[in-house]
């Protein structure tokens, strides 16, 4: 409840400072829908090529995509650690929120939501009605409920890996330009995981799970059944990484010792 | 800021090279110190290279990745938008490389600069703030081409079936291109560094600077897999110098006389981003006020 109350207030504030560059709230939502657009053409263009992609056909693709939008909407608005080292670790700022009651990465989350990320899962939302409808999907009881667990799921997959990784400024002071290529290959979860060799599904599935956040959720939906048990799997990853990225971030502010400035 | 504090180290050791010396021998002075920031910017960045590792592991991994795309599009292997199997592989493997290569960050750079306001100390130096982060770059550059692409490059050959040009031509022609290929990238990113003047908050603008570039430059698909009218648009912009025409005379599918019309091309675009750079910088000049200061 505390937590709740908390988050409203931050909100609360973040529309305050937004008012002020009301501009930059617009030209945000579009650079991050010509971001996704990027991908979208992409996908238009293989297809103007060729029939199908491993098995997969233009609509379901699309609709993969369509889903890989959605929970990476949600996860960039409340979970936003770019940047951390320089801003948090270098400048001290990590000392003021060590001294605040609410556990510390939630106000590092909270300090910096992006609500117009948001407007990409709607997207996201758009596009899986408008290829599901091309392709007949059945809309059945457990649709909506099953997109809201696999899209949390997701959301712990990113959070978990990227906690991880940004934990790792507790450990090394050296800046590390690991994050801004996670994010380029985060998108290759969402084509069909078979079309890679064995080495990069493993990679895929089971070090940075990606595909979890893709393919594998989205082929539920899809009724592909040789994905079905790895859709269904997806909590179950979500929980595991979550838990991993959790762990090594307590671990790291418990050796943090500040920058000593 | 790492970013800052490297820029911070670069100046002031130039700085300190040109102080106590008298006005003569200015202009070698002023060579020696432009020289000296290539030089400490490619020390900063040995400095961190442990980073650099792991960006050979997701470089390679990018190749692999859009490797097996690229295969299961081929399907039967004839050729698509001009583009054999073979050539395709080649192409993927060396225009990640060269991304590995001309890829900077002098857009944020300067933003930095110029939102945190220490742009104001920079620009009463007595150089040229502009050719400076061009230099840092170059420095940045040097580095990348050495730690990240050769042996990027090397792995790539090891794990996928990459051809190699046989003609000495296209490796000078390629080698030339992948200069100027950074020339341009780096006047792109400068122009949407300098942007910050005038729209204070450039996020955005260099979030859609990354995309465009990533797009329009032939990384993600080769210009020509384009639609038709997509292409012919393309052909007209900057960005496929960045990318797609090196990568063009690497995979041989530009020969002999037309390596010197895609040269052409780059030079063209080298000299007209210069006009773009020269009148924002001199309105920047006129513009300046520090925000919050």
């Amino acid at each position: 409840m505390y937590y709740l109350g908390l988050l409203f207030e931050y909100l609360k504030n973040y529309m305050k400072t937004r008012l002020t560059y009301r501009a930059d709230f617009w030209v945000e939502v579009v650079s991050d829908l010509l971001f996704q657009a990027t991908n979208f053409i992409f996908i238009l263009v293989i297809f103007m090529h060729t029939e199908s992609l491993g098995g997969w056909s233009q609509n379901e693709v699309v609709f993969v995509y369509g889903f890989f939008m959605v929970p990476f909407g949600v996860f960039s608005c409340f979970v936003n650690m770019w940047g951390f080292s320089e801003r948090y670790i270098v400048k001290g700022e990590m000392d003021r929120i060590l001294t605040r009651p609410a556990h510390n990465l939630f106000q590092i989350f909270l300090e910096n939501v992006d609500p117009p990320a948001l407007v990409g899962s709607v997207i996201g939302l758009i596009i899986m009605g408008i290829s599901g409808s091309n392709l007949g999907l059945p809309f059945e009881w457990w649709t909506i409920p099953m997109v809201i667990i696999l899209t949390l799921s997701a959301v712990a997959i990113y959070t978990g890996i990227y906690t991880t990784l940004t934990s790792l400024s507790f450990y090394s002071d050296a800046p590390t330009g690991i994050l801004p290529l996670m994010y380029n290959i985060q998108t290759y979860g969402r084509y069909p995981v078979t079309i890679y060799n064995r080495a990069i599904q493993v990679l895929l599935t089971w070090i940075i799970p990606f595909a979890f956040v893709g393919i594998y959720p989205a082929a539920l939906f899809l009724h592909r059944e040789e994905m079905q048990g790895m859709a269904l799997l997806t909590p179950v990853v979500g929980a595991i990484f979550l838990g991993i990225g959790l762990l090594s971030w307590n671990y790291g502010v418990k050796r943090y010792k500040g920058a000593g400035s | 800021m790492s970013e800052q504090l490297k820029a911070a180290a670069a100046t002031s050791s130039a700085g300190g090279s040109s102080a106590g010396s008298p006005q003569e021998n200015g202009w070698r002075l002023l060579l020696g110190a432009y020289f000296d920031f290539i030089r400490i910017r490619f020390l900063t960045m040995l400095a961190y290279r442990v980073n650099y590792y792991s960006g050979i592991l997701i470089y390679t991994l990018n190749i692999g990745v859009n490797y097996f795309t690229w295969r299961a599009i081929y399907g039967d292997g004839e050729s698509l938008g001009g583009f054999t199997g073979a050539q395709m592989t080649t192409y993927v493997a060396v225009s990640w490389m060269a991304r590995a290569f001309y890829f900077n960050n002098l857009d944020r750079e300067i933003s930095t600069d110029i939102r945190d306001g220490s742009i104001a100390i920079q620009f009463i130096r007595p150089y040229n703030y502009v050719l400076v982060k061009m230099m840092q770059g170059l420095g940045e550059g040097l580095f990348r081409f050495m730690m990240l692409m050769i042996p990027g490059m090397v792995i790539a050959i090891l794990l996928f079936p990459v051809q190699l040009p046989t003609d000495l031509s296209a490796w000078a022609g390629f080698l030339v291109m992948l200069f100027f290929s950074f020339l341009i990238s780096s006047q792109i990113n400068i122009i949407t560094g300098l942007s910050a003047f005038f729209v204070e908050n450039n996020e955005g603008m260099m979030r859609m600077k990354r995309v465009v570039v990533d797009l329009f430059s032939g990384l993600i698909v080769p210009i020509s897999l384009f639609p038709g009218w997509l292409s012919s648009v393309l052909e007209v912009l900057p960005f496929q110098a960045i990318t797609y025409l090196p990568g063009s005379v690497f995979t041989g599918r530009v020969q002999g006389v037309g390596i010197w019309n895609v040269l052409g091309i780059q030079v063209i675009w080298f000299v007209v981003l210069l006009i773009p750079i020269v009148w924002l910088y001199h309105a920047a000049r006129q513009r300046l006020f520090v925000q919050g200061g």
